[in-house]
């Protein structure tokens, strides 16, 4: 592996700037070399990526392309420059089949051309097979879970040949053994002579897989270095202008009394087996696993999205029926999604009626709205979370990723809850803002707040919790304490190849 | 603040132009009579145009409004014409509404079937049942009590003028200030959030519904007092002139966004063109193709603008 390899490079973006992200940049990848792009939310990363695949023109400055410039470059014009995108969020037709899907991405189209269907279906299921995923490619694209729909999105880039990948946070919703899988197909583009432009808020991913490291703030270059010559810290000092207190200090208050105590719960339309599990007040509880095994599904039985078929909920000492969301709220569950879009915010709305929309009764009185108290509240969260927002009406759609997943959460704190659900509450979001929020989280549980934390980061989960339970197959296998808990026996708990049989936490 | 209001007053500009135009070409068009006519035949489009607003914000959409009208409209006259007194008539209309909202809203949020099929299909029920039970006849000779409220000819546009403007008060206010309005627009916008926040969003769409019902059977009153008798074809169109209405005054089709400002001004656009055209010598066959005109007008300019304003609000939210 030389990262500075001869030749120009694959494609160059020379000076480019856009006006109303106030992006101005130039960056360029080489022939068999992955280029890691880092920075904030609102860093100018999407804005970067969108013009080096054709998405958005650049007011000013050029594109190349193996040294050649291009006037223009448009979706359709990348895509025959071999120029492959895999973004955040999966773009995958949902009432489409998977083989459909990367047909679409791949043949040539013709109105009158014949399409060999059984070709279609053998490719699809070849290059998911190259990806290492068993998703029949006949499946509806919208019937996936997040993760195989950007399984998908690899696997449509990896069919499509391309000289230049281009991967906008393509681990967001993996999990750690195929976040492996994916390492070794970029592995294999970049023997392959490839270029890949990576993004990510990993920065273990980056420096695993990154030959060169670009960092960006505010929409100009912070500086272009080798992977091997700087570390972590200065990298995240680079991206966010400032020190942060690298290691999450672990929190030392001692528990208290059992707030939520589960027993053999059950929900068969979800896939949850007889899941056992104690909750003490100003605890952390993990809860680990890989993608499918269960742990969204636990919490969405928790929080009454899917009411449970078995077992029993008691809540400090009482037991509790969630037939639906609002039992759960009305007993102190609070619980912020895992996909914000379309679970978490509501876009047009202002950042004020987002923070007080689950406790809308204390915001009223016989009906009536104070919308003073709302702008008061808002605002004080929004100090306090430093949620980055003009001001309290600004729409929530307006913001950037890791401020409305900020909103998000003060809406589920607004409800002043006693056991709080977080799932995957820093996906996608920048390393200040989930430092920020990480120190939010023990704050809370140091009150006295009780939290059951879904992270498929195990750092993360390593550095915030108390205690670790690991799920496989619906139910609760293992439950690691803080000096059991290492990466390894996670993932081997979660991995594991005996029959799934629950524990009792 | 004025920013947030840009549909409303675009659309009340355009309109004060028509009427600038108007009292150039035409002044007749101002005449006291000519007035108190439009004025009296749009507050039932109106009524029925803010409980329209109210569905469009869940995100649904009611098409069967014009037959909801006619069948209120006839129970409302042979009501009367059996010699209920007016009020009790009219409370049997907005039941007869309601009951019919409740339908389409039940089948809407529980049985999970989209607002366009069962209002369509409703529609024509209604309409086919009507048709049936009524033989095509029109309801006549409507009793003294019925016309006019009970009232005199000059109270009648007083009165029916104050209680819409309280009616649009209400809904505006409710819309802007409580917290059932606040829900409707969460409905509207994401509904699986509203869902997770504690909000009964199929309890909400079966409301809006109902209530939609309910100020249709109000609207058919106020419209079959004008007259001494019920037509039975009353009501065929009036979901598309309170829908353009609606679009018109800002209110995303989508749900989520609009305002009841917007569609007191959608209705005023919309209705004081068609009798323009007349008075400015225009064909009255050309008040369709022009409705339709300004639909897609306001149509496009939503789109067009809502991707700019986003840029906009981007672009300040961003770090400097």
């Amino acid at each position: 592996m030389e990262p500075t390899a001869a030749g120009p490079p694959l494609l160059e973006a020379r000076t480019i700037s856009k006006s109303f992200s106030g992006v101005h940049v130039s960056f360029d990848v080489r022939a068999g070399e992955v280029h890691a792009l880092l920075g904030e939310n609102g860093a100018g990363k999407s804005t970067l990526i969108k013009i080096l695949t054709g998405a958005e023109v650049p007011d000013s400055g050029s594109l190349a392309l193996g040294g050649q410039v291009v006037d223009h470059l448009d979706p359709t014009a990348a895509h025959r420059q071999r120029v492959a995108a895999i973004y955040q969020q999966p773009s995958l037709f949902p009432h489409l089949t998977v083989a459909e899907n990367v047909a679409l991405a791949l043949e040539r189209s013709g109105v009158w051309r014949c399409v060999d269907w059984k070709a279609r279906r053998d490719r699809a299921a070849r290059l998911l097979g190259e990806v290492g995923a068993a998703i029949d490619p006949g499946r509806l694209a919208g019937t996936l879970s997040m993760p195989e729909q950007q399984i998908v999105e690899i696997a449509k880039a990896v069919g499509a040949d391309a000289t230049v990948v281009v991967m906008d946070e393509p681990t967001a919703s993996l999990a750690s053994h195929e976040v492996e899988r994916l390492f070794r197909i970029i592995a294999r583009l970049r023997s392959q002579g490839a270029g890949v432009v990576y993004v990510s808020h990993r920065l273990q991913e980056v420096f695993a897989i990154g030959d060169r490291i670009t960092v960006l703030r505010d929409g100009q270059l912070v500086a272009t270095r080798d992977a091997g010559a700087v570390n972590a810290e200065e990298v995240v000092r680079m991206m966010v202008g400032r020190a942060l207190n690298a290691a999450a200090p672990p929190h030392a208050s001692a528990p208290g009394d059992v707030v939520l105590d589960v027993r053999h719960l059950s929900n068969r339309a979800l896939g949850v087996r007889d899941v056992s599990l104690q909750l003490r007040a100003g605890e952390i509880l993990g809860l680990a696993g890989l993608v499918g095994s269960g742990r969204t599904e636990l919490a969405e039985t928790l929080f009454g999205i899917v009411p449970a078929t078995g077992g029993e909920v008691r809540l400090r000492g009482e037991a509790v029926r969630i037939e639906v969301p609002r039992d759960a709220l009305r007993q102190g569950i609070a619980y912020l999604p895992e996909d914000r879009l379309h679970h978490g915010i509501v876009p047009e709305m202002a950042v004020d009626a987002n923070v007080t929309l689950a406790s809308l009764a204390a915001y009223s009185r016989w009906g009536l709205l104070d919308r003073a108290a709302e702008r008061t509240s808002a605002a004080r969260h929004a100090e306090r979370l430093r949620i980055r927002t003009p001001d309290v009406a600004t729409p929530v759609e307006a913001l950037s990723g890791g401020n409305q997943q900020k909103v998000a959460l003060a809406r589920w704190l607004e409800t002043k809850p006693g056991v709080l659900i977080l799932d995957e509450p820093t996906q996608g979001v920048d390393v200040g803002a989930k430092a920020e929020i990480h120190g939010i989280i023990r704050e809370l549980a140091v009150q006295g707040l009780a939290c059951l934390l879904i992270s498929s980061e195990l750092p993360e989960l390593l550095a915030m919790c108390d205690r670790i339970a690991v799920m496989r197959s619906g139910t609760i296998v293992s439950i690691l304490s803080r000096s059991e808990a290492t990466q390894e026996t996670i993932l081997e708990r979660a991995l594991g190849h005996e029959p799934a049989a629950p524990v009792a936490g | 603040m004025l920013h947030l209001y840009r549909r409303e007053v675009s659309i009340a500009a355009a309109t004060a132009v028509l009427g600038l135009v108007l009292a150039i070409v035409s002044p007749g068009y101002f005449s006291l009579q000519n007035i108190t006519d439009l004025l009296l035949a749009n507050l039932p489009t109106l009524v029925v145009a803010l409980g329209m607003t109210f569905v469009i914000l869940t995100g649904e959409i009611d098409i069967s409004i014009g037959s909801t009208f006619a069948i209120c409209s006839v129970v409302a006259g042979l009501l009367a014409k059996a010699g209920w007194p007016i009020a009790l008539a009219t409370a049997a209309a907005c039941l007869a509404g309601a009951a019919i909202g409740s339908v389409n809203g039940a089948l809407v949020a529980y049985v999970r079937i989209p607002s366009i099929v069962v209002t369509l299909g409703v529609m024509t029920a209604l309409r086919e049942a009507l048709r049936w039970s009524t033989q095509g006849a029109w309801v006549q000779d409507l009793p003294p009590a019925f016309q006019w409220l009970g009232l005199s000819q000059a109270a009648y546009p007083v009165v029916a003028t104050t209680l819409t403007a309280l009616m649009f008060v209400a809904c505006a206010w409710a819309l802007a200030q409580t917290a059932a309005g606040r829900a409707l627009y969460a409905v509207g916008s994401n509904a699986e959030a509203a869902r997770l926040v504690g909000l009964d969003t199929r309890a909400i769409k079966l409301g809006v519904f109902a209530l939609l019902g309910a100020l249709t059977g109000w609207a058919a009153v106020l419209n079959a007092v004008r007259f001494n008798q019920i037509p039975s074809n009353t009501g065929i169109g009036l979901e598309m002139k309170v829908i353009a209405a609606v679009v018109v005054g800002g209110t995303a089709i989508t749900g989520g966004r609009g305002t009841a400002a917007g569609t007191l001004v959608g209705v005023v656009l919309l209705g004081a063109i068609g009798p323009a055209l007349t008075f400015l010598g225009i064909n009255a066959y050309w008040e369709r193709a022009i409705q339709g005109a300004i639909i897609l007008a306001a149509v496009a300019i939503d789109a067009v603008g809502r991707t700019g304003a986003r840029r906009i609000a981007r672009a300040a939210a961003a770090p400097v």
